[in-house]
């Protein structure tokens, strides 16, 4: 079979750890027909396929909701834990923890996000675990036919024609606060965005977050929806194209350096971000909220790399543990010898 | 002095202000007496609160070794002004109250001793410190109990060395204080001295090459000599000392020598649903994981136990019980989870449950429970409470578990023919113990997906009923596996005496001295049986079923663990013999409660009968 032909599709081309893209690939999708969770998933199988990275070296955790069905549509051949409603960051702290040597991502919705799971998704960003954190984000709860999500926007109409009448969270604004590293918005239709963004987030040492707009063609793609196709395709305003160059690779020399930020991600690779119409420098916190609010204000959809800080200490680093994943320990140094026992029962006495 | 002298069989309960440091002073008296030979046991009853309620501590001398707690006291400190009456009014007649000059005991009670100590003043003299004084007074007492039943001074300063480690000035202005409060009885009561009061301590040999330890300490080194990595827990009285002894003894034995870094990871989680989620995270990736917590935590954690019992994953959750419902009494003791922990989570759970006895099953049950969570892939509760985890208890010093760690069915690189084959919950051994793979695995044929909704033995989703009911009967059947292995009861006794009594946990050390008390105060013999696990093992019927009456003594108002031995189907045909004995009021169980309810039992039988 190996004809040249063949060898031309991607899908059948071994990269350099000698895997095809197909095998990347998961169970077949059971979303409706259109869903933009399943364009994320594709996004997801191109980073993972670009990046080399071996599927068993991944640990892939979501939570509950149609968002987080997608992680069995992926790298069928890495492990994957699909928790309760809203717990998901926990079950990946805990494993992140137990096993560093491993590569995490997490899928999750905006009902499982911003709402019953917004305590996870607060501290997992505080304590800058390591995996890459994708909000799949259609401002509506599909799997129980629709209810408003705390993401949709105020003012936004119902399928059934409801108004909602709340703020919505801006998850990027909040991850920034609480002092997320990696911070970017993007739409589930935006492969030549998502990819590239995707690439940063897997190879960023600590917790990077992706809200992803990603339209439910079933309940929230109707005319007055802010998170449907038409909206966003109309609305959409990248603030950059972005690009990412593995650590193998020595940056592209297509970039015109003068339109172009480059920032160095701690394993050598490179994000290069090609500014579109307006100045903007991703290490700069204080611009990122800035944007971020004047956007919120004038009602503009922003995608992009917000914000991105490559110097940043992971928990494992900051609480000391073994560079040998816990996992890994040989019996010896679980257990501690007899003699510390005798120590210990000794000072009881 | 009104009553006979007593040697070695005493109790002593101290009434003073939390916050004020007497803790130290009190841990200095019972160690003190414990290093002279003698069995003694701490209980401490303590306010949800930092600094200014009443507090009080009851030590128990008991030559014989019983040290459950005694309800009548025979010699009172008074230093909490607030409570002295109280305290002073449920006094027996006879017992010596020692308390501030400035609190007027005689007139409250005229059957007690009364001993003015003018503590303001020694501690005055003793401590140049004006701001040291508050803690230091509580010391004075030390000396003056100390003088008074004669606990020698070799032996208090053996104790110091231990409380106070070398800091020589906190020795010193400790020592002096003892002194003062010791030369004060000297100047003020000669005719007490020498032996001549009431309550006296005589060495013996009966403590030595034993250890005092709490039983949240024994969980902790049950923890790390079994080998547990991931920790994550959110603080809750009266767990969070498990997680402080866990840190301790990992920060000294658990340091690789090399890079100085942790071979351990301890998370202090937003909630406890963060924690056990944590928990299931690492075991999954398959790090032997644990929490500990206590009622309201377990509340939290029943989703994901539900998912750990369904999707069958490991962990070992420490419930250290107080008293609910909701907040309920948070520094009173009680076993009031014994239901919701078999049961915890929506749909059909159950979930294995250990009920260690004493501080040494503290610390050998917590060990087995990774090993049985490890082995039977799924969450294993330690129900331990605070009378058992707070307070100190003697105990022989604990053995080394030498054996290799069970880590249970997991398939790796090698097991080649298995993961041709491999089923992730399919019963492979007819068993219904299925094998797992660990994240990481290079052989696709052995990755797998977890998750809480309905799979397959091939773990794939499913919403078959048929494929449900395969699942959920593997699952109990799995379960009939886990009673071969779970620590059996064991029975005190001949086994062949008509009465029986069925205990647990807490009130193990209340039940031994309570069988005895029935023995020679009654000549009435009875068997006990101490539960050690749910589920069951098969000997519990045979006891029950061998006996004519069987008392089931539960530290909860419901009678919980009779709750759960009802349900069981082949004890139906047993269920008049059952009689609860119930303790509620968050005080440890003490054996004359025990011994006066089964009494009792029998009188109204026989009034009843003319």
């Amino acid at each position: 079979m190996s004809t040249p032909e063949v060898r031309a599709n991607p899908m059948l081309t071994p990269n350099k750890v000698g895997i095809t893209k197909k095998e990347y690939g998961g169970s077949a999708s059971t979303l409706c027909t259109g869903c933009g969770h399943d364009s994320v998933t594709l996004h997801i199988i191109s980073a993972f396929y670009d990046l080399n990275i071996p599927p068993h070296k991944v640990a892939k955790l979501s939570g509950i909701g149609c968002s987080s069905k997608t992680p069995a549509y992926f790298l069928s051949s890495a492990h994957g834990f699909n928790a309760v409603h809203g717990r998901m960051p926990s079950v990946a702290t805990g494993a992140a923890m137990a096993n560093r040597s491993m590569v995490n991502i997490a899928i999750s919705g905006d009902g499982d996000t911003a709402s019953i799971g917004m305590g996870q998704f607060v501290h997992i960003i505080r304590r800058n675990i390591p995996l890459l954190y994708i909000i799949e984000n259609n401002g509506v709860y599909g799997l129980t036919k629709g209810q408003f999500s705390a993401t949709s926007d105020k003012g936004a109409i119902q399928k059934k024609g409801d108004t909602n009448t709340l703020q919505g969270i801006d998850l990027c604004l909040l991850a920034l606060e609480l002092g997320c590293n990696y911070v970017g918005r993007s739409f589930s239709g935006d492969a030549k965005q998502m990819v590239p963004m995707i690439k940063g987030g897997l190879s960023h040492r600590g917790t990077a977050v992706m809200d992803v707009i990603s339209p439910c063609i079933t309940f929230n793609n109707h005319e007055g929806s802010t998170k449907s196709y038409k909206f966003v395709k109309d609305n959409d305003q990248a603030i950059h194209e972005i690009g990412f160059v593995p650590s193998y690779t020595p940056i592209d020399v297509d970039y015109d350096h003068g339109t172009t930020k480059v920032v160095e991600l701690p394993d050598g690779a490179h994000l290069t971000l090609k500014k579109i119409d307006r100045d903007y420098d991703p290490t700069d916190k204080n611009a990122a909220f800035d944007l971020l609010h004047k956007a919120q204000s004038s009602g503009a959809l922003l995608t992009g790399l917000f914000y991105v800080n490559p110097d940043t200490v992971s928990y494992q680093e900051v609480l000391k543990i073994a560079e040998t994943p816990l996992v890994e320990l040989s019996i010896e140094k679980l257990r501690p010898p007899k003699s510390a026992l005798d120590e210990v029962m000794e000072s009881l006495k | 002095m009104t009553s006979p002298q007593k040697v070695n069989d005493f109790s002593i309960h101290v009434a003073t202000v939390n916050g004020s440091g007497s803790q130290s002073s009190n841990n200095v008296l019972m160690r003190a007496i414990f290093r002279m030979g003698i069995p003694v046991n701490g209980k401490n009853l303590f306010p949800s609160n930092i600094q200014g309620l009443p507090t009080w501590f009851t030590i128990r001398v008991n030559k014989d070794g019983w040290t459950a707690r005694k309800v009548d006291t025979e010699i009172l400190v008074c230093m909490n002004d607030l409570t002295y009456v109280d305290d002073v009014k449920q006094l027996k007649a006879g017992s010596v109250v020692i308390h501030h000059d400035h609190m007027n005991v005689a007139a409250l009670r005229k059957d007690v001793t009364s001993l003015a100590v003018p503590f303001s003043k020694i501690i005055a003299e003793a401590c140049a410190d004006p701001r040291l004084r508050k803690l230091a007074v509580n010391m004075v007492y030390v000396g003056v109990v100390a003088e008074l039943v004669g606990i020698t001074e070799e032996a208090i300063e053996l104790a110091m060395a231990q409380q106070f480690k070398s800091k020589q000035k906190v020795l010193d202005l400790n020592r002096a204080a003892i002194t003062a409060g010791r030369n004060h009885v000297k100047a003020t009561w000669p005719e007490l001295l020498d032996g001549k009061f009431s309550y006296q301590v005589q060495a013996m040999q009966k403590t030595q090459g034993k250890i005092l330890i709490e039983g949240n300490a024994a969980c902790a080194l049950g923890s790390v000599f079994a080998g547990c990595s991931f920790v994550s827990w959110y603080p809750i009285t009266p767990s969070t000392s498990v997680i402080d002894f866990f840190n301790e003894y990992s920060e000294k034995y658990k340091i690789d020598p090399e890079t100085k870094l942790k071979n351990f990871a301890v998370v202090q989680a937003e909630d406890e649903m963060a924690a056990i989620g944590m928990v299931l995270g690492a075991s999954w990736m398959g790090a032997r994981s644990m929490t500990a917590t206590s009622g309201p935590g377990i509340s939290l954690m029943a989703e994901f136990t539900g998912f750990g019992y369904f999707a069958e994953v490991p962990a070992v959750i420490f419930d250290i019980q107080r008293i609910g419902p909701s907040t309920g009494l948070p520094t009173r003791t009680s076993q009031g989870d014994v239901l919701f922990a078999a049961h915890l989570s929506h749909g059909d759970t159950k979930n294995i449950c250990l009920y260690p006895g004493n501080v040494e099953e503290c610390y050998t049950l917590a060990a087995q429970a990774f090993d049985l969570a490890e082995r039977f892939q799924t969450p294993v509760f330690v129900l331990s409470d605070l009378d058992l985890g707070m307070n100190f208890h003697m105990s022989d010093p604990f053995p080394y578990l030498d054996q290799p760690l069970d880590r249970g069915k997991v398939l790796t690189e090698k097991d080649q023919d298995q993961l041709a084959k491999f089923a992730r919950y399919g019963d492979t051994d007819g068993d219904a113990v299925p094998y797992r793979t660990l994240p990481g695995l290079k052989d696709p044929r052995g990755v797998f997906f977890t998750r809480g909704s309905g799979h397959n033995a091939k773990a794939a989703y499913t919403e078959s009923g048929a494929e449900y009911v395969t699942a959920m009967d593997r699952l109990n059947k799995k379960w009939e596996t886990a009673k071969k292995y779970v620590p059996a009861p064991i029975v005190l006794g001949s086994g062949k005496n008509k009465i029986g009594v069925i205990a647990y946990g807490s009130s193990h050390d209340a039940m031994l001295e309570s069988v005895h008390q029935l023995k020679t105060e009654n000549g009435m013999d009875i068997d006990y049986l101490r539960i050690r696990a749910f589920p069951f093992a098969a000997s519990v019927k045979d006891f029950i079923a061998s006996h004519e009456k069987v008392f089931v003594v539960d530290q909860n108002r419901d009678a919980q663990m009779l709750s759960l031995l009802r349900i069981e189907k082949d004890l139906a045909a047993h269920a008049m013999k059952f009689e609860s004995i119930l303790h509620y009021d968050g005080y440890s169980l003490d054996a004359r409660f025990v011994s006066d309810a089964i009494l009792s039992s029998f009188n109204q039988k026989e009034r009843k009968v003319s």
